[in-house]
């Protein structure tokens, strides 16, 4: 495509992309998945540094990387001896730079990934900096949603559960607005979308609702992106025992929807899909798990050069 | 220019004036533009009455003439400052004070959790707004306002 080039190039923000290399990427992500290449990313070494626990996210990217020939070195948290020693992230990056091809980085800290980016020469792919960004969990949520309703525009895009704490919602409706999606945002009034997002969504002229009650707006959904609301991030213990349970989503909301809502989630859950709705054929968040599979060899086998 | 107040200062024979800086981030603006080691002489007047700003500072900077990017600096904090260059007690140069497109190192992120927070690093802000003022943390994406921006 013109005046795309992907090679060399961090994966840090979803801010980062236009609207047509969103689309490329996808389109990529669709071709591979269609015919894999167990030899792309052959002698391709990445660096998995996970600062932070991470289950799905780490094993995704070591699959990504492994099924397409390449292989990966690193740590997880509770092996990081340089940090006990007092490293700085910008040490450790310049030393993991010497000894792989790309850095994939998840840590605790905002803005952690964007300084690995500065400090090395290489590609670095952001898999998560605290409650900022998790951008290939957005280009995998875009895909699913893609593959589910055969297009991304125009659509009826539902957020559910902690929309104040929740990065991929975040995420998820700055990349929607490249695509006309009416949305959503479902939640208790404490947990509401920050303002600065919201004023960003008008300012761009995207038409959203404030509710508090799904069934208030549940007929008028095409996707519902249900999110855990994530004790880790709550400050204050009592305020998370207040709305854990706020939402419990079971079989009734099928009668109260559209036949083909399709409700997706980043997992993991805790309460809040109750596994009856695992067999539906509206229940695709394992498949979307299943997605950051294409997603991430996509990106890696761009970034790396290896597809152009 | 020689009103009363004016008087009370006295004047420079070549340097910088600042004037119609709001009182309270008089000291600021002397910290960003890192005064406090100055060789020259400085006069600072605080509290003095104005009636866009109700109480303005005025700096004067002998013997050191103020380049546009530290004039920048000081729209953070004044974006109504007017900066007069004075050359042998007169006027030469009126800079104008506007907003850079971006703030390299002079603003603190108001993210506890940013790691420019947490490590020995830079800071760097993109402007997103002028009016009412917002900037971006280029790290940790946070949006902050004029009331959450403090000075490294």
């Amino acid at each position: 495509m013109d005046n795309i080039t992907f090679k060399g190039r961090d994966i840090i923000s979803i801010r980062d992309f236009s609207k047509k290399e969103l689309l490329y990427i996808l389109s990529i992500a669709k071709k591979i998945e269609k015919n894999p290449n167990n030899e792309l990313l052959k002698h391709s070494l990445a660096s998995l540094l996970f600062y932070e626990p991470s289950t799905r996210t780490r094993l995704s990217f070591a699959s990504a990387i492994k099924r397409l020939g390449g292989n990966t070195i690193g740590f997880a948290r509770g092996e990081v001896s340089s940090l006990k020693k007092g490293e700085t992230l910008w040490d450790t990056i310049k030393m993991a730079e010497q000894y792989s091809d790309v850095i994939i980085i998840r840590h605790p800290l905002e803005g952690a990934a964007r300084l690995a980016a500065e400090a090395a020469e290489i590609p670095v792919i952001n898999a998560g900096d605290g409650a900022n960004q998790h951008p290939t969990q957005t280009l995998l949520d875009l895909y699913t949603i893609q593959k589910e309703k055969g297009k991304l525009e125009n659509l009826n895009i539902g957020f559910l559960g902690d929309l104040k704490y929740g990065r991929t919602v975040h995420s998820l409706a700055i990349a929607l607005s490249h695509f006309n999606s009416k949305m959503f945002f479902i939640s208790p009034n404490a947990l509401k979308m920050p303002k600065h997002y919201i004023d960003e969504l008008k300012q761009k002229k995207i038409k959203f609702t404030e509710v508090q009650n799904l069934s208030k707006v549940s007929k008028q959904l095409d996707v519902l992106y249900v999110t855990r609301i994530q004790k880790e991030r709550f400050p204050d213990p009592l305020e998370y025992e207040k709305y854990k349970n706020a939402y419990q989503l079971d079989k009734s909301l099928l009668n109260e929807s559209k036949k083909n809502l399709a409700i997706m989630h980043p997992l993991p859950r805790v309460g809040e899909i109750n596994p009856e709705l695992d067999d539906t054929p509206n229940a695709i968040y394992f498949k979307q798990a299943g997605n950051g599979i294409p997603i991430r060899q996509a990106l890696l086998a761009l970034i790396l050069g290896k597809i152009k | 220019m020689t009103s009363k107040k004016e008087l009370k200062v006295p004047g420079i024979k070549d340097g910088t004036v600042i004037d119609h800086i709001p009182s309270r981030v008089t000291f600021k603006v002397m910290r960003i533009l890192d005064l406090q080691e100055y060789k020259h002489v400085i006069s600072v007047v605080l509290n003095l009455r104005s009636k866009t700003l109700g109480k303005k500072g005025i700096i004067k900077i002998g013997s050191r003439i103020l380049t546009q990017d530290e004039v920048n600096k000081i729209s953070l904090l004044a974006p109504n400052a007017t900066v007069n260059i004075i050359s042998n007690y007169e006027v030469k140069e009126k800079i104008k004070v506007s907003l850079p497109d971006e703030i390299r190192n002079i603003v603190k992120c108001s993210n506890p959790k940013c790691i420019t927070n947490n490590e020995k690093v830079n800071t760097l802000f993109n402007i997103i707004n002028k009016s009412p003022l917002q900037v971006l943390c280029h790290h940790c994406e946070r949006v902050m306002g004029s009331d959450d921006i403090t000075l490294i």
